[in-house]
């Protein structure tokens, strides 16, 4: 017996069953669908967190004052004071670190002519724009000379600039005022839109840090560092050599905790996309469970059409079919089923996905391997489950099955 | 002298029905030659559809041998018994077992669908071959439940006639008929042995073996009487001598 005859036999039995056939196929449809479609959105989240995270910059390291075992109890005045300007100063001379600035906000209201918009206002140094990768769209930046003389200068983001200036005149050269103090703006930087986290990245001001420390706050320590290594790969170098060098600025000795804690942007890149992992697996094993559960159905249509199509089987047997020729026939059923079911299933979930992309707005991913994969484990799940009900049709004997009744 | 087709010695067959045990076969052996039309005959339960069984190799002997063209059964794999069925043996049953929902070219196609040797193009004229020499060549693509019993019967037998066997058997093939019907495939088949076929038919009408050259006579497991017939009557005669009612 030759396969095109086996195929031949197949789909002449699937098509006198179509509704059956495919119902069967349905438990097929829906698990490859899921998956796919599941590993599609997985996917996507986790590809949209990390292309937000290297927009952020990769490599930038923060360095917040008081110890990091604190967690969430409340740091006491204090400790909030550990980070100083000449920690600042000190990091500038570091080996790898491309750029360092400090970063102190305060939080209030701007006001120009009638507008008013309640934001912050965030004291840094120069070489900010580089380690938020920030551009800027019109102006300039300020400059070290602005921070020498706390100058009221500032460099505003996009949100900032629509609320203040809704008719869409230039912002550049007016005065705002924050806190009753004015504040040129020179610069307006580049729309960023949303983070990952749904944070307004355009919602931003930036001014020199001595006149946050000086003419806003009245203080001498600063709220935070930013700083950049050379590369994402020497962010870990960079670390040990801030370490050392705070530690030295602040005289610890041996034993002595760190007074201040370093965050790294790989630390929160590798944490969100491991989060972001585990929930992409979580989906795949609720598609995969679907999956087997479309499978069990598949063998147990063939069981019960094996165990209705006992005398045909016979009759098969009595003029000439050999077991192998039954058992391929009932095997290449399962397999049809399983692989239209399959076909129709990466159909229905791709439509599906890019659906959920288009109306629902969740950033999808349709990977070649998730595809091949569903492909791969329902052809398997097809041969898996056909082969115990063919198994069976093969070892019944010609005449008991023919006598079936 | 003709080659012996078929030869059985002390053939029994039991079958074990809870603790007791049903000796449906008690010790057969004959011998039928090539080209012999033979008839079995006997009371219900004598044994005449096990016998068959047997010879047809879908069922096994409990104990004696049996050769088939010459080649003992017993030492056979399923497979090669498989084959043998495929090539050698034309089985017709009583209840026709014509697959459901199927034309009658692709249940006559069956058996050659089995047989790698042969190709498409070859099985599909083969199958009308068998078709037009029982008389429905017109009825090629009629699916099995759009014909009358004595039609399915007849595509039964071209199954049984499509891959050339060099026996054919037949268990009650006439049973479900009508008599005007049951002439019609008794002539079909005098015909088949007239062109030089081994035919076995299991009757229980003992005037169907008047159309026979020889009836064996099966009791409670044995072989009651074993007669040759010289006076063949033949079925075409009959069917025609028989007053037509309609046509068929
Ligand atoms: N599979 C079986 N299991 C148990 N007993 C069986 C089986 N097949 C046949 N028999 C017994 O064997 C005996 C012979 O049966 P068989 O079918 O050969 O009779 P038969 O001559 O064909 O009868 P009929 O003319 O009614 O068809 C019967 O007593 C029957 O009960
Ligand atoms: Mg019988």
């Amino acid at each position: 017996m030759n396969g095109l005859n086996l195929f031949r036999i197949a789909l002449h039995a699937l098509s006198n069953n179509k509704t059956r056939a495919f119902l069967t196929m349905l438990g097929i449809i829906i698990g490859v669908a899921s998956v796919i479609t599941m590993l599609a959105i997985g996917q996507g989240s986790k590809g949209s967190i990390e292309k937000q995270i290297s927009e952020m910059g990769s490599n930038m390291i923060m360095i917040y004052p008081g110890e990091a075992s604190t967690g969430g109890v409340r740091l006491s005045a204090s400790e909030m004071n550990t980070l100083k300007v000449e920690d600042y100063e000190s990091l500038l001379t570091l080996e790898h670190l491309s750029a360092v600035s400090p970063l102190v906000s305060s939080s209030g209201q701007y006001i120009f002519g009638a507008n008013n918009y309640p934001s912050s206002i965030s004291g840094v140094g120069t070489e900010y724009l580089l380690i938020r990768q920030l551009k800027l769209a019109s102006g300039e930046m300020f400059s070290e000379d602005d921070i020498r003389t706390s100058s009221k200068v500032c460099v505003i983001g996009n949100t900032i600039k629509d609320n203040l200036f809704p008719n869409g005149e230039d912002p550049i050269g007016k005065t705002i005022r924050f806190k009753k103090i004015p504040f040129q703006i020179i610069g307006v930087l580049e729309e960023k839109g949303y983070n990952s986290m749904g944070m307004d990245q355009d919602d931003i001001v930036l001014t020199p840090y001595t006149t946050v420390m000086k003419r806003i706050l009245a203080v001498t320590h600063i709220k935070s560092l930013y700083a950049s290594a050379i590369t994402e790969e020497q962010t870990e170098v960079a670390t040990a050599e801030i370490t050392a060098a705070l530690r030295s600025n602040h005289k610890l000795g041996f034993g002595e905790v760190d007074d201040f804690n370093i965050r790294t942007q790989q630390e929160l890149a590798s944490m969100i996309s491991s989060t972001s992992q585990l929930m992409t697996t979580l989906l795949a094993c609720v598609a995969a469970i679907s999956l087997i559960v479309g499978g069990i159905g598949i063998m147990n249509i063939m069981y019960v059409s094996v165990t209705e199509r006992t005398k045909e089987i016979g009759l098969r047997m009595s003029v000439g079919a050999k077991g192998i020729d039954i058992l391929s026939q009932f095997l290449i059923e399962s397999f049809m089923i399983s692989i239209t079911g399959g076909l129709i299933g990466i159909a229905l979930g791709c439509s599906f996905a890019l659906g959920v992309n288009k109306f629902v707005r969740w950033p999808i991913e349709i990977e070649l391997w998730t595809i091949l994969l569903s492909f791969a484990v329902c052809t398997f799940t097809g041969i898996f489950f056909g082969w115990y009900p063919a198994k069976k049709a093969a070892q019944l004997d010609p005449i008991d099955a023919i006598r079936y009744e | 002298m003709k080659n012996k087709i078929i030869e059985l010695v002390d053939i029994k067959r039991n079958f074990s029905v809870g603790s007791e045990v049903v000796r449906a076969l008690r010790g057969v052996s004959f011998t039928i030659h090539e080209g012999d039309f033979v008839t079995i005959m006997g009371t219900s339960g004598s044994g005449k559809s096990t016998l068959l069984n047997v010879l047809g190799c879908l069922d096994d002997s409990s104990s004696g041998e049996y050769y088939l063209d010459g080649v003992l059964v017993r030492n056979m794999s399923k497979n090669e018994r498989a084959v043998l069925r495929n090539r050698k043996i034309g089985f017709v049953f009583q209840s026709y077992n014509l697959l459901a929902k199927t034309t009658a070219i692709e249940n006559v196609e069956l058996p050659l669908m089995y047989n790698s040797s042969i190709c498409t193009k070859d099985r599909r004229v083969r199958a009308i071959a068998a078709l037009t020499r029982v008389g429905l060549a017109d009825r090629l693509q009629h699916k099995s439940n759009q014909m009358s019993g004595g039609q399915m019967q007849r595509v039964a037998i071209a199954r049984a006639l499509v891959n050339d066997p060099a026996v054919i058997l037949a268990d009650e093939a006439t049973g479900n008929l009508d008599t005007r019907t049951s002439f019609e495939i008794l002539a079909l088949l005098q015909r088949l042995h007239g062109e030089g076929k081994t035919i076995i038919f299991v009757t229980h009408n003992p005037e169907i073996a008047e159309f026979s050259n020889r009836c064996i006579v099966l009791k409670d497991g044995l072989v009651d009487s074993d007669v040759f017939n010289s006076d063949v009557r033949s079925a075409a005669e009959v069917l025609a001598s028989l007053p037509i009612l309609s046509d068929d």
